[in-house]
């Protein structure tokens, strides 16, 4: 008697479930890395909050305060809490094997957001939307082959030594100027993905080759830094120097407006749509690829105007 | 020592730090169920010699041997092992630890690999009780009272096969009762054949349980006595270096300090601080030179302190020519024309990279504010002619002060002081460890000084010195001001038969 | 006689040790001269010099006026590795009054100035008054006052478009880059201050010997609180210049690190790190000398891997040789080698 008591309630429960599927509002839950990361990581989360908004989701949103053990606890009391789906910035790419196993057994889907883990057992999430820093690296590097018609004199800004971005854009960069011989990288030195360094840099390189007509600064902190320093030297950034960066801030656009960048790959930041599909994808039963890469646009300074306006970042 | 058989035996031991020859071929001996006190003033060599036998310093030369059998212990540890054990003069056990933890910390009884807790207290408890003493060993030891904590750790030293038992200075934080307790404790253990090395300052504590003494001064064996057939006037004419025949004078009278005619500049009442000087008066006429006499540790530098303004009194008032006046401050202490050239010439006194121009006028500078630079044509002709009348003998005034030597660094910073043109000066021990050369020429400076109407409190150990510039001394003991004595009562034994025997 | 009195020279106050960092300004140029000529081309554009000597000079000022700083606060027996983030502060408040506020430039430049000192002024507070560790006292300073400029910017890098401040870093005066003068009207003021009054004597005093500082009257309490104020304010006028240079208060980022390099200018200067004797020209030389090898790594190239490991070679190597005890010993060294060689 109990037992069928059980069952019919299961199934009551299935019912219930599958007819909420299409007209339920989810609820899910977003634990983002927090802490104070710039202009990028407050894109992410107002796109989170916008695409939320316009997709009816009731987002249970949690500053992770940089700290792993502050998004492990969010993530428990999602699970606590019944939502649908998890988001997850991570802070660090170890150490999530257990929560996710909880979650997994909740049923709960996560996805993972502009970062990967490194864990045994892929199916814990289902996957991991970021752009591909190699590919952005590239996309620029073919970008200036071409508008240079195959041969320039290049100076490199490199990101700060070590990090991801840094090694993975270098590497693209490289491969997309690859089948162009005449494309060479004359010095290349850490702009520490900041304007500071990026001027001090470049203002050094100009002295030290006066041929130099392209820059490649692997962000646009530091493409603000070296247009600064090609001014100073008397030179016109844009025209005499093409400048090339990857990131597409605001700060990128304005300059491309004013013609003194020429072309910027652009990282996107707006994953709360894409995010949102993928997990209600998953939620239903959806299977999806470990990566999912967020196409990231170039931008050419023809574009930037028309382009500027709807710029959110 | 005529006995055979000595626990330890330390021959001829060397052992110089830059600078300092700390020991010199010392020779230490100790009997089986023996209390020895070792004594000398501060910097005698003391704490040197413990620290060789227990292996914290490497003696430079000599040998040691316990049970006639030679050692060599590199650390405390290792002698620990050997059977030296020490009781250092804090209390190094671990206060939120219990009693029974502290006794067998670093080791340990254990069974199957684990904590034996109930042996560890047992054995605590057996421990104690050698000690005649009854504790729960389950409570912390913060929960006792500092008498209680040294037994522990005597306890501790002594439970591990112990030959002999090293206690440096145990008694300076305990009450007249707790010191009591301690030497029960003491008397039990030397009835078991330890033998025991007693350091102290404490003279009463020295006649009361020791066997036998042995005397330091200046790094050297001065003396080996036997406790019983020993007076105290010899043994601090031994520490201080004075022949016994000079001693053998009866004590003087004490008489008033006030002497008809003379003008008040400084007047004390009742001034103390707890810890460093019980309340005193002391008056201080113009031109007069007040000494202090007392051993070190006596209080001679504590009352300088007050009167400075370094340490701030606690109850008691200052009169200046009839008006009270609170020193809280060097600053204020300089306001009022005081100076002080202090004790420790290297840590208080020199300014060691600058030059010697410079460390003569600072004190003027910092009197005249920081904005009004005294010119350097005046600084120079301050500094010189400071250099030609101490006659402190340099090249020129712009050698770094501590490139001087010592009695030329003490002159030069008199110097600072004179500057100041003070009404007041205190000299505290300005002769220490200067040639004979330059003792005389300072004290011939005190005297001069004095001539021209500036009052002087002079502290110095060496006692032909304040018998000869003082108009008037102060006796200190252990704290306490105990008495004066002013003109030809003044002499070298009277004054050291009133610190041997005191007058309350 | 003449050995003998040369001995003495450089045996006196700070002289000795201004030399040997005079000399290795020197051959880090000679050096250059050979090897990376480029860095002595100079013309001249706009009205005004240009070229990579300028360029040494004109990046080296934040850590010049904050080295200046630095080298009272190290002379008086202190340290304060606040000053990368209280830099960031004047920037930050300074560019956020102007461009979200709208308040005159003058006024936020004030504004920002006093708000940087007020800090250095809580480092004292914490150190004279209470007796803090300066490095702790600092270190807590380090992180509040990064903070505190992240704040107050909302978190956001603030770009500005304004002549007059821009000017700070980026117009001329003389032919020469402005911060040039502001270093130069820092320098000067310092100099006199320190050396025209008691000050520096005292601040010398205090640093060799603090009780016997106080024991000859010196308000050791006060001499080392103002330092610390002193050292925030020049550490504020680096951060206006820092944020002029690149038209953005980027508050996460500015001044980030420079503590160090203020710190290493006044070693390689000559002010010894336990205190006592300072040498304010010997700091300018020592954040030339740090400038220099910055900027001939990056006019060379020099591949990224190694450029840190260079610039912690050359600097040691410059410190070993200003210690007497190390020359020493290599003499000594040498001196047994040849007498090996010639027997």
């Amino acid at each position: 008697m109990k037992r069928k008591l059980v069952v019919l309630l299961g199934l009551a429960l299935c019912l219930f479930v599958a007819l909420g599927a299409s007209a339920k509002t989810y609820t899910i839950g977003f634990a983002q890395t927090g802490g104070n990361e710039g202009a990028w990581r407050d894109a992410e989360t107002a796109s989170v909050n916008a695409a939320a908004k316009d997709m009816g989701i009731n987002l249970k949103f949690v500053d992770g305060q940089e700290k792993q053990e502050v998004q492990i606890a969010a993530l428990r009391s999602f699970i606590a809490q019944g939502v649908d789906g998890i988001l997850l910035a991570p802070v660090v790419a170890t150490g999530w094997d257990e929560v996710l196993q909880e979650c997994k057994q909740a049923n709960i889907p996560v996805v993972l957001l502009d970062r990967g883990i490194q864990t045994s057992d892929d199916s814990l999430y289902v996957c991991k939307i970021t752009s591909d820093f190699v590919q952005e690296g590239k996309r620029v590097g073919e970008w200036l082959s071409k508008k240079m018609g195959g041969k320039a004199t290049i100076a490199e800004l490199e990101g700060t030594p070590g990090a991801d971005p840094a090694i993975m854009r270098q590497k693209g960069f490289a491969e997309g100027i690859a089948s162009y011989p005449g494309m060479k990288i004359v010095l290349s030195q850490t702009g520490n993905f900041n304007a500071a360094d990026g001027k001090q840099v470049m203002e050094a390189f100009l002295k030290a080759n006066s041929r130099i007509n392209a820059v490649f600064a692997q962000n646009d902190d530091m493409a603000m830094g070296a247009i600064q320093a090609i001014q100073e030297a008397g030179k016109r950034p844009g025209k005499d120097i093409v400048v090339v960066s990857i990131d597409g801030t605001r700060p990128a656009f304005e300059a491309m407006a004013k013609g003194t960048l020429n072309a910027v790959c652009e990282c996107n930041p707006l994953l709360g749509k894409i995010g949102f599909e993928t997990l209600i994808g998953a939620i239903n039963g959806q299977t999806y690829p470990k990566w999912v890469i967020q196409t990231d646009g170039l931008y050419e300074a023809s574009q930037a105007k028309a382009a500027l306006p709807t710029r959110k970042y | 020592m005529p006995e055979a058989d000595p626990i330890l035996s330390m021959r001829r031991i060397s052992k110089s730090f830059p600078g300092v020859h700390a020991l010199d071929k010392v020779d230490f001996a100790l009997q089986r169920g023996e209390v020895r006190a070792l004594m000398g003033e501060n910097g005698a060599g003391k704490s040197t010699l413990i620290k060789v036998m227990t292996g914290v310093e490497e003696r430079d030369e000599g040998r040691i041997f316990l049970d006639g059998r030679e050692i060599d212990p590199h650390s405390p540890h290792e002698a620990q092992e050997l059977g030296i054990s020490t009781v250092y003069q804090e209390v190094n056990l671990i206060p939120t630890l219990t009693v029974a933890e502290n006794i067998f910390l670093g080791r340990q009884p254990t069974s199957m690999g684990s904590l034996d807790w109930k042996k560890m207290n047992s054995s605590a408890v057996a421990a104690l009780d050698r000690l005649n003493l009854e504790l729960n060993v389950k409570r912390l030891l913060s929960d006792y009272s500092l008498a209680v904590q040294q037994m522990v750790a005597i306890a501790r030293a002594v439970d591990v096969s112990a030959k002999m038992l090293i206690l440096d200075e145990p008694t300076s934080s305990l009450s007249v009762e707790e010191v009591e307790q301690l030497f029960a404790v003491m008397r039990m253990l030397k009835a078991e054949g330890l033998g025991i090395v007693f350091v102290t300052h404490f003279l009463d504590q020295v006649f009361d349980i020791s066997d036998t003494i042995t005397v330091l001064r200046g790094g050297q064996l001065v003396g080996n006595f036997v406790t019983a057939s020993t007076t105290r006037v010899q043994l601090i004419a031994t520490m201080m270096g004075k022949e016994l025949k000079e001693l053998e004078r009866g004590p003087a009278r004490v008489a008033s300090p006030d002497a008809p005619g003379a003008e008040s500049l400084i007047e004390i009442k009742g001034l103390a601080r707890k810890g460093s000087i019980e309340p005193f008066d002391l008056r201080l006429n113009k031109g007069e030179v007040l000494g202090l006499a007392g051993l070190l540790g006596a209080g001679r530098t504590e009352i300088a302190n007050l009167l400075f303004g370094i340490d701030k009194a606690e109850q008691g008032n200052v009169s200046i020519e009839g008006e009270e006046t609170n020193i809280s401050s060097p600053r204020k202490a300089i306001a009022e024309g005081f100076a002080l050239c202090p004790e420790d010439r290297k840590s208080a006194g020199i300014i060691g990279d600058l030059s010697i121009r410079e460390n003569i006028f600072l004190a003027l500078q910092a009197s005249k504010g920081w904005f009004r630079l005294i010119s350097r044509k005046t600084q120079q002709e301050i500094a010189e002619r400071y250099i030609t009348m101490l006659s402190i003998s340099t090249p020129d005034a712009d050698k770094k002060i501590k490139e001087l030597s010592g009695g030329n660094q003490q002159k030069a910073i008199v110097a600072r002081w004179l500057a100041l043109h003070p009404r007041f000066l205190i000299l505290d021990e300005p002769t220490r460890g200067i040639d004979v050369g330059a003792k005389m020429e300072i004290q011939n400076l005190i005297l001069s000084l004095s001539r021209e109407g500036i009052s002087i409190l002079f502290i110095s150990s060496e006692l032909s010195e304040v018998v000869r510039c003082s108009q008037r001394v102060a006796v200190l003991r252990d704290h306490v001001k105990i008495g004066e004595m002013s003109g030809d009562q003044i002499d070298e034994s009277a004054i050291m038969h009133y610190i041997a025997e005191g007058a309350r | 006689m003449k050995a003998s009195k040369f001995k003495r020279f450089m045996s006196q106050g700070n002289v000795g040790k201004l030399m040997w960092s005079v000399l290795a300004l020197a051959l880090l140029l000679v050096f250059n001269a050979l090897f990376t000529p480029v860095i002595f081309n100079m013309k001249i554009m706009d009205g005004h010099l240009f070229g990579s000597l300028i360029d040494i000079l004109n990046r080296a000022t934040p850590v010049m006026l904050m080295g200046i700083g630095m080298t009272l606060v190290i002379a008086t027996g202190g340290i304060d590795i606040s000053v990368g983030s209280v830099s960031a502060v004047s920037g930050s408040f300074t560019t956020v009054l102007l461009v979200v506020y709208g308040l005159p430039l003058a006024y936020c430049i004030v504004v920002g100035l006093a708000v940087a000192t007020f800090l250095g002024f809580w480092n004292g507070f914490l150190v004279a008054r209470v007796g803090v560790q300066p490095i702790v006292a600092t270190l807590i300073m380090l992180a509040l006052a990064r903070g505190i400029a992240t704040l107050f910017a909302g978190g956001q890098t603030i770009l500005f478009s304004n002549r007059a401040y821009e000017f700070i870093a980026n117009g001329f005066l003389f032919g020469l880059p402005f911060p040039i003068t502001i270093v130069a009207v820092v320098f000067v003021g310092t100099a006199l201050l320190t050396r025209k009054t008691a000050l520096g004597l005292f601040v010398e005093s205090v640093g060799c010997n603090p009780v016997a500082s106080r024991y000859s009257g010196i308000n050791v309490r006060s001499i080392k609180w103002a330092v610390y104020v002193f050292t925030a304010f020049c550490a504020g006028m680096a951060g206006l210049i820092n944020t002029s240079n690149i038209k953005v208060a980027d508050v996460t980022r500015s001044g980030e690190g420079l503590e160090l390099d203020a710190i290493l200018a006044v070693v390689i200067g000559g002010t010894s790190l336990d205190g006592g004797k300072f040498s304010l020209a010997g700091t300018i030389i020592g954040a030339l000398v740090m400038q220099t090898l910055t900027t001939t790594i990056l006019t060379r190239g020099m591949p990224v891997e190694f450029t840190r490991v260079i610039k912690a070679l050359v600097v040691v190597l410059i410190i070993l040789i200003q210690s007497e005890s190390f020359r020493k010993r290599m003499r000594n060294l040498v001196w047994r080698k040849a007498h090996e060689v010639a027997s």
